[in-house]
């Protein structure tokens, strides 16, 4: 048989270099491979069953892979409400906002976080980010060719950054440090545990109710050995991350968004606020513009799919004889117990009901256009 | 009976002019969770290395040689409703298909248990 690794998708070009957690998780027995340039498990004790776990309990998930970068200096805020489309001038201490970078065309050159910080967090930096570890360079890249000198940005690649998720996730976490409990979904803190600064954020890329937290990479294995003591909590690899964000609805970089599509398309158009969109002012405005007034060209959307064929990426999506888009993500959904896929789909066919048909092999599969996400966020909204 | 094994991982049990085939459990451990296995049509005709199968985990397909040439006379379709039978007993249950044997020396310069063993642990 061929394709013996299921992992091809996840193989990027060597030499890969390994992560502060890299002797843990072989020490736990994690199938490791190539993701975005590091060393990464991508199981431990098979993917459905960590998925199951997360949904049910608390799942811990090494993302030390992303970029995480401080800005500090005068006119900081102005200088990234040109690079984002998002409102920064209006992010409080300690909140976060989900983000993009985009290019001159209005292409999505990243998804991200971003943050204000307090507390003197991070050498009493004023902003943080977090982007996808695949990008990170090209990111950065972009981001000193527009910022103008005053701005510094510090790339933390010593940090590690460790993902706590599920329903039981906020009692194992605050069992450990006890005011986790007061953070709502998009806010953050700093934090001290056993001496270890920490930066927390109550977010994440599952769905569940969960934490990011930013961990200096020679502490890291400490607090993965903390949370992991816990009941509640087992270590999750990078396919059970993948299949719970796609049930969640929630895109990929680089597979779902490419620099090829704009926001409005993209259904992201809730990261651009109202002010931005009149004032404008950002690298990109005019495609978010005209996608809003015109309509975008296609959408993304969920698919729904009969039978228990996958539709895997890159499949064609047809209305009758007509194609009509593409699949850019899709795979089995354990908790949904169905296989799902997420595509771009031209817009007079990508309402909510649409019936439309995947080729997969050569043959069709029947798919519905359906309202993500496939299985409801429990984000943790208010106290 | 007589098994076989390929460098792709597929076990072939001979009975007679039958052969059933199957993934050797070294590959259903690589694959993970199997989600759906598509099987060939009764009646199929195969020459070795023609695609003869798909195994898709929660990941990714993968496509199942012929390790022979013949002509399908059964598929598992036990494996349609229970595609986790891959799973849980790759190397008896969970097999795929069975061939009517069309060149038996095709057979010749497979391995057996003991070399397939070897070469896993080589990997």
């Amino acid at each position: 048989m061929s394709g013996t690794d299921d992992i091809t998708q996840f193989e990027e070009e060597l030499p890969l270099q390994p992560l502060p957690l890299d002797a843990w998780h072989r020490a736990k027995a994690a199938r490791m491979v190539g993701f975005a340039g590091y060393h990464m498990p991508i199981q431990y004790e098979g993917i459905m069953a960590e998925h199951g776990w997360t949904r049910e309990h608390a799942g811990l998930f090494d993302v030390s892979h992303m970029g995480q970068l401080t800005f500090t200096g005068d006119g900081v805020d102005d200088a990234l409400e040109h690079l984002l489309p998002s409102d920064i001038r209006g992010l409080k201490p300690f909140r976060q906002r989900y983000s993009m970078l985009l290019d001159e065309d209005g292409g999505i050159l990243d998804d991200l976080m971003v943050s204000r910080l307090g507390d003197g967090a991070f050498d009493d930096a004023a902003i943080y980010m977090v982007v996808n570890g695949a990008t990170k360079y090209d990111d950065i890249g972009w981001m000193i060719e527009h910022l103008p000198d005053e701005v510094v940005m510090n790339h933390m690649d010593e940090q590690a950054l460790l993902a706590l998720q599920g329903p039981e996730a906020g009692d194992a976490l605050a069992s450990l440090i006890p005011g986790t409990a007061d953070l709502l979904f998009m806010q953050s803190g700093r934090f001290v545990w056993r001496g270890v600064t920490l930066w927390i954020s109550r977010s994440g890329y599952t769905g569940e109710d969960g934490f990011e937290i930013s961990v200096p990479g020679e502490d890291a294995a400490l607090l993965a050995d903390a949370l992991c003591a816990l009941p509640q909590v087992k270590p999750i690899g990078l396919g059970a991350r993948d299949s719970l964000r796609l049930e969640a609805g929630l895109p990929l970089y680089g597979h779902d968004l490419t620099p090829a599509v704009g926001t409005i398309g993209a259904d992201l158009g809730f990261a651009i606020q109202k002010r931005r969109r009149e004032e404008g002012g950002f690298i990109g405005h005019a495609r978010v513009m005209k996608e809003l007034a015109d309509g975008p060209g296609s959408k993304r959307v969920g698919l729904a799919i009969e039978g228990r064929v996958p539709a895997r990426e890159g499949a064609r999506i047809f209305a009758g004889d007509v194609l009509v888009g593409t699949v850019t993500s899709g795979g089995f959904a354990p908790t949904v117990g169905a296989p799902i896929a997420m595509g771009w789909v031209s817009l007079p066919h990508a309402g909510p009901g649409e019936a439309l048909e995947i080729e997969v092999r050569g043959r069709r599969i029947i798919a519905t256009v359906a309202p993500m996400p496939f299985v409801p966020h429990r984000y943790r909204r208010k106290a | 009976m007589s098994r076989y094994f390929t460098d792709e991982h597929e076990w072939i049990d001979v009975e007679g002019e039958i052969a059933t085939v199957g993934i050797t459990d070294y590959a259903q451990e690589q694959l993970g969770d199997i989600v759906f296995v598509e099987l060939p049509a009764e009646g199929a005709s195969f020459e070795k290395g023609d695609d003869a199968a798909v195994v898709e985990s929660v990941k990714a397909a993968s496509d199942v040689y012929a390790p022979i040439s013949g002509e399908v006379v059964e598929s598992n379709s036990a494996l349609e409703d229970e595609p986790a039978l891959v799973n849980s007993d790759a190397e008896e249950d969970g097999w795929f298909f069975k061939l009517r044997i069309a060149d038996a020396s095709e057979l010749e310069g497979l391995m057996n248990e003991a070399a397939y063993k070897k070469f896993v642990a080589s990997l």
